[in-house]
């Protein structure tokens, strides 16, 4: 696949060595000879020095028959610009890497408007990834879709538990709960879910739901998650925004402390759930009398690498639970390793690898409709994301009157930003995202998963 | 220093060049030829080296650096010598070792400088081994290597780097393997077509293949004791214009595939390496065209010869030595330009010219306006400082190297015009000097030791210098 990478700062030269190993042919720009030039040192690649937000230098690059461009430059705008220039210039899909939350909170607009393919927020990115180390600390294989809006969970049944010798049919009624099974994977079969599908001891299921209707479901069925109660930030800044609007609408407690009366403030705004705490997270007094001690986990995402390595320390001196440290720079990797931290978060390999992720995704569904490709189940079971852009025999009618492929399974709908997870009698709309899963692999538009 | 690399990267030279070797023992069969002896003797010499160095040890770390890179060039090159020479020493064709790696050295490095007075004597299969060593040294064996083998990445960006004719290497593609792939197949391309054009003029097919090589890699081992002067003017003519093609960067036909016809009439290299054909041409016309029978005549000579000259090939259609000073002191400045960075031919390139040009231009600029900011530019693309530096520090070595070889070759106590136009022929790679070593000559008659100063000329004028230099200084081998 011929690949453009705007920007060789860490996330695009992290992006470069992943992808230049999976032989695509990619081509570097950077506005500064040095950086492009250790690019075209280090890596299989052609560099290119000049502003990749211009025609001509992409055109230098070979956008016309590109496939993707990347744009991970640290200007978000400059991101945008190239990203829309070279949707002009080339058929290409394009990802760009946007931090500011003004533009990043509008990703469904500019991906269906402006025709990015993929927004990443590394902020946000880094506090997903925080949230799912909180949630589900043991055994359980998380993938999410609709931007998060929807989860597919992965687990193993355990042995004398209430769904054993339950069909799936009967799951509605038995726990009133909205979730979807999706898959059953007994021995080396894997099956798709349907109605009269019978649990048995040790089968792995995966599930499709929100995030707060899986915890309620974890709960009905009383699978131990070990997710934290509460949680303890240090820091206010971006991640800690987004990590507490994740954490909150699962159900965890949430407190903030965060030394900037204003960002206080409008924390406290948007968050009137959360305990927002004026003070310096670095006052171990303060630490201990906000309940460390007792606090299920503790989250450092100070600004200050040495700050949240200290914050840590501390923390694992005094509490059990689980801790997290936020580290930006990745150089002393090996020596932060020796620390021994609990779990380490890296925002920038983050963002690498979301992005390599959907690369290698991409590169299967190459010349089909499909948007985002995930697989469930190696070799066996895929979920694919279509959007529906033009009227079908789908469109309009109720689900239950459309007659599928067998093996297969309208996993969720989303439309304008709200995810549904479809019953019988729902519909599919233009413009609707629709994800599936099916054993099917290689659907190549939303029309094929009709019988 | 990566020392199991660089023998596992000999050993597979040592692999290919058995592979090379087919060629002329095809050939020797064909014409059943008592030579397929010595060339499977070889082979097996070669296989057995090889194959016990690639199969049984490979290494563990595959990480080389721009230091290993040089060094695997250079060694690679003499390793490919002196194996090459086995076929000819065994042959019993070139009695004195030495000589027959000088003869190879001359070949791979497309110098085409001989030490042999006889070559029709020779049998048809070593005539083509020796034409086809021109055509592999041409385009470079490790790029053939990369193209062909499976190394990973990066990292062959140094060999790549240390064995491409020009100031800097740029890609063609994202990846190095597709573009010694391109640029190998390019080369093929431009060599069938050749030689198809001499089978259509009715050349004999031996030959035919034989000129195509030596013209392709700019080397100029002919099969016949006076060159291309016995071939039509068909011939001639064709071989003129693939000289001059060949003698051009190959960057510039990827940009015609790649139908980018704009950037070509804008390559200043391009246009200096024509204008500089073309004002040679023009000025020993007027010197020497009346004494030639016809307009026409003189020009097709005269063209050839400068053709020849400066994609430093080396084919002769007339004896330029016999021409007057004017006309000899052109050829000699002819042999020290060179051809277009990034093509087959040798010499000092006419990509390093422009930028010392440009350079001493804006140095006068400074001494009278110290404040100015100039940066330097060629095709609208900055050079960059450490280009014009690696440039300035070539040009010093290249002076060193030139100085020092005059000197030892001077205790052979032949003429001056001898010693220094044959060191200028083979450090730039082009084949006939003047004097003792001109057109018509050969370089049978030096010491040895004269000889293996010209072969280390031969090799540093193919690599650039530097890989060759810094096999030779203690910075490379410490620890």
């Amino acid at each position: 696949m011929d690949i453009i990478i705007v920007g060789c700062g860490k996330v695009g030269q992290e992006i470069t060595s992943r992808l230049s190993g999976d032989g695509n042919n990619i081509t570097v720009i950077d506005i500064d000879e040095s950086k492009a030039h250790e690019a075209a040192e280090k890596y299989d690649v052609m560099a290119i020095i000049g502003n990749g937000a211009t025609h001509s230098v992409q055109q230098d690059a070979g956008i016309r028959s590109a496939h993707l461009l990347i744009a991970v430059t640290g200007s978000d705008e400059l991101n945008l610009l190239c990203c829309l220039i070279a949707r002009k210039a080339g058929n290409c899909h394009t990802i760009a890497r946007v931090r500011n939350p003004d533009y990043s909170l509008e990703a469904p607009y500019l991906k269906e408007e402006l025709g990015l393919a993929m927004v990443i927020n590394p902020e946000a990115a880094a506090a997903a990834e925080i949230a799912r180390l909180l949630r589900f600390p043991s055994a359980i294989k998380i993938d999410t879709f609709a931007k998060g809006r929807i989860e597919l969970m992965k687990f193993r049944l355990p042995e004398n538990s209430v769904l054993v010798g339950c069909k799936v049919k009967e799951l509605g009624t038995k726990l009133h709960c909205d979730v979807l099974v999706c898959t059953i994977e007994r021995e080396d079969e894997v099956y798709i879910a349907n109605g009269e599908f019978q649990f048995e001891e040790k089968d792995v299921i995966s599930i499709i739901a929100t995030p707060r209707n899986a915890n309620t479901f974890f709960k009905k069925i009383n699978y131990k998650t070990n997710q934290a109660r509460n949680a303890i930030i240090a820091g206010g800044g971006g991640i800690s925004y987004y990590l507490c609007e994740i954490l909150l609408k699962s159900g965890i407690d949430v407190k903030i402390i965060e030394k900037k009366l204003e960002r206080c403030e409008h924390l406290n705004q948007h968050f009137p759930k959360a305990d927002i705490v004026y003070g310096d997270a670095s006052d171990q007094e303060l630490l201990l009398q906000e309940g460390i001690e007792d606090a299920a986990s503790f989250v450092a995402l100070t600004n200050m690498d040495e700050e949240n390595i200290l914050l840590s320390l501390f923390a694992e001196s005094k509490m059990t639970g689980k801790i997290i440290t936020k580290i930006n720079r990745i150089e002393f990797d090996s020596v932060i390793r020796k620390l021994e931290l609990d779990s380490i978060i890296n925002p920038k390999s983050l963002t690498a690898e979301n992005i390599v992720r959907y690369v290698r995704a991409m590169k299967n569904t190459i010349g089909s409709n499909v948007e985002t490709l995930y697989g469930i189940i190696k070799d066996k079971v895929e979920a694919a994301e279509f959007i529906v852009r033009e009227p079908s025999k789908l469109v309009g009618k109720p689900l239950m009157e459309l007659k599928f492929k067998s093996n297969l399974l309208i996993a969720s709908i989303t439309r304008d930003g709200k995810a549904i997870i479809p019953r019988g009698h729902d519909t599919i709309q233009i413009g609707d995202s629709v994800v599936v899963v099916s054993t099917h692999l290689g659907l190549s538009d939303i029309t094929d998963i009709l019988a | 220093m990566n020392f199991s690399m660089i023998i596992y990267l000999l050993g597979w030279i040592l692999n290919f060049e058995a592979l090379f070797l087919i060629i002329p023992t095809i050939t020797a069969i064909i014409y059943s030829e008592s030579e397929v002896i010595p060339f499977l003797i070889t082979i097996g010499i070669c296989l057995l080296f090889g194959l016990l160095i690639t199969f049984l040890k490979k290494p563990r770390k595959k990480t080389i650096y721009a230091r290993e890179g040089f060094v695997i060039v250079a060694l690679s090159w003499i390793v490919l010598s002196i194996f090459g020479a086995l076929p000819f020493f065994f042959s019993g064709c070139i009695p004195s070792f030495i000589d027959a790696v000088f003869e190879t050295v001359s070949g791979f490095t497309t110098t085409g400088a001989t030490i042999l007075s006889d070559v029709e004597s020779l049998p048809k299969s070593i005539l083509l081994w020796r034409s086809f060593t021109h055509w592999i040294g041409g385009m470079g064996v490790l790029v053939f290597i990369m193209a062909f083998l499976p190394l990973s990445g990066a990292q062959n960006m140094n060999l790549m780097k240390a064995e491409s004719p020009g100031p800097s290497v740029s890609k063609l593609v994202p990846r190095v393997k597709t573009t010694a792939l391109l640029l190998y197949a390019m080369y093929f391309g431009l060599t069938v077509l050749q030689f198809l054009l001499l089978i259509f003029g009715g050349t004999p097919v031996f030959d035919s293949i034989n000129i195509a090589f030596a013209t392709a890699g700019t080397g100029g081992f002919g099969i016949k004791n006076d060159s291309i002067a016995g071939y039509s003017d068909y011939v001639q003519i064709v071989t003129t214009v693939f000289m001059i093609l060949f003698g051009i960067n190959f960057n510039i036909y990827f940009l015609i595939i790649m139908r980018k016809f704009r950037d070509i009439f804008r390559n200043t290299e391009l246009k200096a390496y024509l204008t500089v054909i073309a004002v040679a041409v023009l000025i020993i016309t007027l010197n020497i065209g009346a004494s030639f029978p016809s307009l026409g005549e003189a020009l097709k000579h005269i063209t050839f010869t400068i053709a020849s000259i400066i994609t430093t090939t080396g084919f002769m259609t007339v004896d330029f030595d016999l021409w007057p000073e004017l006309s000899r002191t052109i050829i000699v400045l002819l042999i020290f330009i060179g051809a277009c960075a990034g093509s087959t031919g040798g010499g000092i390139k006419i990509s390093r010219f422009i930028i010392l040009f440009k350079s001493m231009a804006k140095e006068i600029r400074l001494l009278i306006h110290p404040n100015h900011i100039r940066k330097l530019e060629i095709d609208g693309h900055k050079i960059e400082h450490n280009v014009i530096r690696s440039t300035n520090v070539y040009m010093v070595c290249y002076l060193m190297i030139f100085v020092i070889s005059v000197l030892i070759i001077s205790f052979d106590n032949h003429n001056l015009v001898t010693n220094f136009t044959a060191v200028a022929t083979t450090i730039n790679n082009v084949g006939p000097g003047l004097d003792l070593v001109g057109p018509t000559q050969n370089f049978g008659f030096f010491s040895d030791t004269s000889k293996l100063v010209l072969i280390f000329n031969m090799l540093a004028g193919r690599l650039e210098l530097f890989p060759v230099l810094l096999l030779f200084s203690p910075v490379t081998w410490k620890k």
